[in-house]
């Protein structure tokens, strides 16, 4: 089942021409700078942009073409919007209930008690919109699109208006999404970490054309992309198979090639997980390290050496099974070690976070 | 069983400047509404042009706008050319040159309410399966209560005042077009001081009353809505 996107759609000073399929099961992000047009793409896609010429079809259903443009009423998503757009007059539950009461009996899949049990809502039903802070106002706003029971969850930068800590706060209720539901995502973000914390698929745009598109791990480590060169270039790994050191508090990730530790998590012995290292992180030498703190060392092979816009430095995209680690290092090291192309390192991890 | 203090003639001049207030409210609102709507969501280059003719009659003198809707509506106009009926001197001609007279106060007030609703709330309405009138009646609607609340009011409250407007194409027939600012001309001229006195007094307190609820309960509104 896929989504297949084709659309052109012609302003004064901007254009947005896009012909792409994404998978219509887990987060596809639309990642770019602020005004490539990834959100006048997800307004395309929910209906919001008459003006749109191109085709759209989710799951085999035709929502657009030459000769129909379905209204955005009679399209099956649910939208959330980066300022939430709560409807003033009503309460938390009057916002929750304002698409589900739409929506015919036989077609409602999601549940009011669920939402509010998954978003944490409970003991804000009765309360107005005005009295809540901007992180429960977030909450309410993808919990009143869930509620329509949609086909697909279209996300416009759900996180960019709150601040630290409220992010903090609702990322987790994010990724129960993203495990609890089937329903496919499309999650539009300028903020790399948020990216790749949540994101299966990529599609990388720049000024209104889509420069990149597959699955998330192998957009951020491609060499001739900009996002290996940033302080938040990262790789993510998944991990096959878990178990766990109870009497150290730490678990195993297993992954094709090597093993990684990580504080000891919940997630029960075999489980599949994600986890996301950042390229500053990750150091290299040629022999196995002696004897240090560092837990984490793999042994990798050296797939690309990729120069940083910094002349100081430059990336080493490490081969680890099927997999890819960076490693941000200076180009003295390089030169010091005589990296080359094919060589065996040893990749050592300072830091590993679970996403 | 009438009061003495106020003649026959002067309650009938009050009960049809009511009426005609009642009704030019409701026109008002009928066709205001959608004017008001699309005033506040056109991107139209006929939107400057529109606009300043609705805000007309807030700098034309009364005697003006009436001179025109008499040559409309009158026996020579074209209304009449094509086969219409002569509106000149009945209540639906009062009603006519009434609505045109208080349609920037019902107008304006609409078009701020409609302005200040975010396209973006709108938008997450129709995301959550809401139609157009869906949308207006339980969105819309509920975003403007005070917009539409100042409107009826300041619609009711200046056709009521009214008076260049009504004698050009109402003139001054005892219980069929006569207002009661008219009337309260009449009794100045006629040196009946104590006739004017009551009319005058009514129509004072009544405007003020009138005014005295909408802030009262726009402000309290206030405190519900944002």
């Amino acid at each position: 089942m896929t989504i297949q996107l084709k659309f052109d759609l012609v302003r004064p000073d901007f254009r947005l021409t896009v012909d792409v399929e994404v998978p219509a099961h887990g987060v596809t992000a639309l990642f770019g700078r602020s005004g490539c047009g990834k959100t006048t793409l997800l307004r395309c896609v929910a209906g919001l942009e008459p003006a749109v010429q191109g085709r759209l079809t989710v799951n085999g259903a035709c929502w657009q073409d030459e000769a129909r443009f379905l209204p955005a009423h009679r399209r099956p998503v649910g939208y959330v919007f980066q300022e939430g757009q709560l409807f003033p007059h009503l309460s938390v539950l009057g916002n929750l209930m304002y698409g589900y009461r739409r929506i015919a009996q036989d077609r409602r899949i999601v549940q009011p008690h669920d939402v509010a049990e998954l978003l944490g809502l409970e003991a804000l039903l009765e309360r107005r919109i005005t009295e809540i802070s901007g992180g429960q106002r977030q909450r309410v706003a993808m919990g009143r699109a869930l509620l329509t029971s949609p086909r697909i969850l279209l996300m416009d930068e759900p996180l960019a208006a709150l601040d630290e800590i409220s992010k903090a706060e609702i990322l987790p209720y994010f990724e129960r999404l993203h495990e609890d539901l089937s329903v496919p995502v499309l999650y539009v973000s300028h903020a790399i970490e948020e990216v790749s914390r949540l994101a299966d698929h990529m599609l990388f745009m720049e000024d209104g054309v889509i420069r990149a598109e597959g699955p998330l791990r192998e957009l951020i480590t491609r060499a001739d992309l900009p996002l290996v060169h940033g302080e938040q270039a990262s790789a993510v790994l998944i991990g096959n198979a878990l178990s766990h050191l109870d009497d150290e508090h730490l678990s195993c990730i297993h992954l094709p090639g090597g093993m990684l530790y990580v504080p000891r998590i919940r997630e029960p012995t075999g489980g599949v997980l994600r986890v996301r290292v950042l390229a500053r992180d990750v150091s290299v030498a040629r022999q196995p390290p002696l004897p240090s703190s560092i837990l984490n060392c793999v042994e990798c092979t050296i797939k690309e050496i990729i120069d940083d816009p910094h002349p100081g430095h430059c990336l080493l995209k490490l081969q680890l099974g099927d997999q890819y680690l960076l490693s941000r290092i200076t180009q003295r090291s390089r030169r010091q070690l005589e990296l080359a192309l094919g060589d065996r390192v040893w990749a050592s991890v300072k830091g590993v976070a679970l996403t | 069983m009438l009061p003495d203090w106020i003649g026959p003639q002067d309650l009938a001049a009050l009960w049809l400047t009511l009426k005609l207030a009642a009704v030019t409210t409701v026109v008002l609102l009928i066709l205001g509404t959608p004017l008001a709507l699309w005033l506040a969501r056109t991107r139209s280059r006929f939107k400057l042009a529109v606009e300043s003719v609705v805000a007309l009659p807030l700098v034309l003198p009364p005697t003006v706008l009436g001179f025109y809707m008499l040559m409309l509506l009158g026996s020579q106009g074209p209304i009449q050319a094509l086969g219409g009926p002569g509106l000149a001197f009945t209540f639906t001609g009062l009603v006519i040159g009434s609505v045109f007279y208080s349609l920037p106060f019902v107008v304006q007030p609409l078009q701020n309410a409609f302005a200040s609703i975010g396209a973006g709330t709108m938008e997450a309405a129709a995301c959550l399966r809401a139609g157009p009138w869906d949308r207006f009646f339980t969105v819309v609607l509920p975003l403007s209560q005070r917009g539409f609340l100042t409107a009826i009011t300041l619609g009711f409250a200046h056709t009521v005042g009214e008076f260049g407007v009504v004698l050009m194409i109402g003139g001054n027939i005892p219980g069929e077009t006569q207002v009661i600012s008219i009337a309260i001309y009449d009794h100045v001229e006629a040196v009946d001081y104590a006739s004017a006195h009551v009319l005058s007094g009514l129509l004072l307190g009544l405007s003020f009353l009138m005014l005295f609820s909408l802030y009262a309960i726009n402000g309290r509104l206030k405190m519900v809505l944002p």
